[in-house]
């Protein structure tokens, strides 16, 4: 599959049927853009509105852009808010999760992939498949309870053991390693590598592009996700950055400059990866893992 | 390195030879490899699938020894009318969100693909970045859009001569702005799916029909649609899970307002099993939870196989 972002190659036409195409460009291409601006307006408004001083926010008639632009806003969460904790916790908290996940789900997804005349693979295979249909957030109570009764209440490991597996990441390693030949492992077992060896020298190594997507794909959900941390973690010094902002929103008064500034701060980690990973973000064949 | 290096792992047979090495490996390899993720697998999604079962079926609240009420919980559930608000308002959000969330995701992603429209580029980064932005910042750029004293779309409406609409304080409107919300922010990763799918349409079908004369509804209607049929199936499926479980949106949003009129499943679990402590009663509500979305998967799966 081929998935060059550009329009592909059209062969010359005549005349007659490119003049009809473009009288459809005009009209499609403005629709297009028109849902374009439909999408980026609330988070235009909201970026600008993080800049505006707490007394313009509310006052009409409203403006687009800032009359007195300030960062006061930013200020405050980064002094008051304790914006570095909360997003410390939060990165120590992503970084672990995704290194992990990376390495279980390709362990497993090669697993999967490779031993299928195995039937307790398959059976697992399975039992994965089905945790994307009956997800754990559904039984909150219990899982509070399993984190209790194992001592991870609280604890950094609460945060990072349970979210390791994924069915989405493991399905993206095993379609993978399914479209890999298999005469590589057998020369490779003729060769007299060891099976474990095989997976650590030669398959894991082949597989860069899919654990960078896993990568970034886990450490979007660790940053971003909430009920996980929610039911965890009790201590306000042990927040994660989602459930400290959402403490801001459930204040009886809402600080909307503080809130509007530290949801901002907040979302700056994931556009940065995204700027620097794009090309592994936007791959329409990763999703090749969902489709199975 | 060599097979028989691991000859002695395994028992001494009648043909000892190094081969056996290299069969004991291909037999813990993969337990190895997948070993991990299993004990995980017990750990987190059985043992307490296990335990919300039995609780069910107990007064547990979470401290002492959990009681044997029979089928007590399930009988209350069945009698509690916010129980039956709260599921009906959560196929409600289902049934709104997942056709909008298709439509739009497709048309997006067939804009993107189409050869009559430019900037796909720079417009594919802008449908996509709501994709970064997490669940309870999503709620706060929408409760800042729809607030009903200083949100942007009530000052349009004012502007435009109309009146203010009760953004925050009218349960159905309530509901349109999580719909809103959820389809904005669910349409990058569709999109996406959407966009791969219709990538692998062969063109030449569309040029047999544009020859044949069809008009570009008919052949999206005729080709298009049949082509990515098990996309579309994947895409409602998982879009039909994600909204029954839809929670910390609107939690950001509007906490499930005005009152309770908006609380969907998982916050009324989340509310009576750690508010309350009622875990028994909110283990119950689980797993009729995960009796629906065991329903919804299947019968939809049942449909996909019918139609293909």
């Amino acid at each position: 599959m081929s998935t060059s972002t550009t329009a592909p190659q059209q062969p010359v036409k005549p005349k007659a049927r490119k003049a009809k195409e473009l009288g459809s460009v005009v009209p499609m291409t403005t629709f297009m853009w028109l849902l374009a601006v439909l999408y980026a307006f609330p988070l235009v408004w909201f970026l600008l509105s993080a800049f505006k001083p707490g007394s313009e926010l509310f006052q009409y008639p409203l403006t687009i852009l800032p009359e007195n632009p300030t960062a006061a806003g930013f200020e405050k969460a980064w002094d008051r808010f304790d914006f570095m904790l909360y997003f410390s916790n939060t990165l120590a908290v992503a970084l672990t999760t995704t290194v992990l996940t990376v390495f279980a789900s390709a362990m497993t997804g090669y697993a999967l992939a490779k031993y299928q005349d195995k039937v307790w693979i398959r059976i697992f295979f399975v039992c994965l498949l089905a945790t994307t249909m009956l997800p754990t957030e559904v039984i909150l109570s219990p899982t509070f309870l399993v984190i209790r009764d194992l001592g991870m209440y609280d604890s950094m490991a609460g945060l990072v053991v349970p979210s390791i597996l994924t069915a989405t990441g493991v399905f993206m390693f095993r379609q993978y390693f399914v479209s890999i030949p298999d005469d590589i492992l057998e020369a490779a077992r003729i060769d007299g590598a060891r099976e474990t060896g095989i997976f650590f020298r030669i398959m894991l190594p082949m597989s860069r592009p899919i654990i960078m997507t896993l990568a970034i794909f886990s450490f979007q959900w660790r940053w971003n996700d909430y009920i996980w941390p929610l039911i965890v973690v009790g201590d306000e010094r042990k927040f994660t950055l989602q459930i400290a902002l959402r403490s801001i929103v459930g204040a009886e008064n809402i600080d909307w400059p503080l809130l509007l500034a530290a949801s901002v701060m907040s979302i700056l980690p994931l556009v940065l990866i995204f700027i620097v990973f794009q090309k592994y973000v936007m791959n329409e064949d990763i999703n090749a893992g969902l489709k199975d | 390195m060599t097979a028989t290096a691991t000859t002695s792992q395994t028992p001494a047979g009648p043909r000892a030879r190094p081969r056996r090495g290299r069969r004991a490996q291909y037999r813990l390899a993969p337990l190895a490899l997948a070993g991990a993720s299993i004990v995980l697998f017990l750990v987190f999604f059985v043992w307490p699938g296990g335990l919300g079962l039995i609780y069910s079926f107990t007064d547990y609240s979470g401290l002492g020894t959990p009681e044997f009420v029979g089928t007590d919980n399930y009988e209350r559930l069945f009698g509690d009318p916010t129980f039956y608000e709260s599921l009906t308002r959560t196929l409600l959000f289902a049934l709104l969100s997942v056709p909008l969330m298709y439509v739009m995701s497709l048309s997006v992603a067939a804009l993107l693909v189409s050869n009559h429209t430019r900037g796909k580029t720079a417009a594919k980064l802008v449908f996509f970045f709501p994709w970064l932005i997490s669940p309870i910042v999503a709620g706060v750029i929408w409760r800042w859009m729809f607030g009903e004293s200083f949100g942007f779309v009530n000052y349009v409406i004012d502007r435009l001569g109309g009146n203010p609409l009760a953004w925050q304080t009218d349960p159905d409107l309530a509901l349109m702005v999580v719909v809103i919300a959820a389809t904005w922010g669910g349409t990058a990763f569709n999109m996406l799916i959407f966009i791969a799918a219709l990538k692998n349409v062969p063109r030449a079908y569309y040029e047999a029909a544009e020859i044949d004369g069809a008009n570009a509804w008919q052949r999206f209607r005729s080709i298009t649609l049949p082509s990515i049929a098990p996309t579309s199936f994947l895409v409602i499926l998982l879009s039909s899970l994600g909204a029954m479980k839809e929670f910390a949106m609107i939690q950001a949003l509007n906490e499930g307002g005005p009152g309770t009129s908006n609380v969907l499943l998982i916050q009324y679990i989340y509310e009576t099993g750690f508010q309350r402590a009622d875990i028994g009663y909110a283990s119950a509500v689980s797993m009729v939870l995960l009796l629906i979305l065991l329903t919804i998967a299947l019968v939809q799966m049942a449909v996909n196989r019918r139609s293909a």
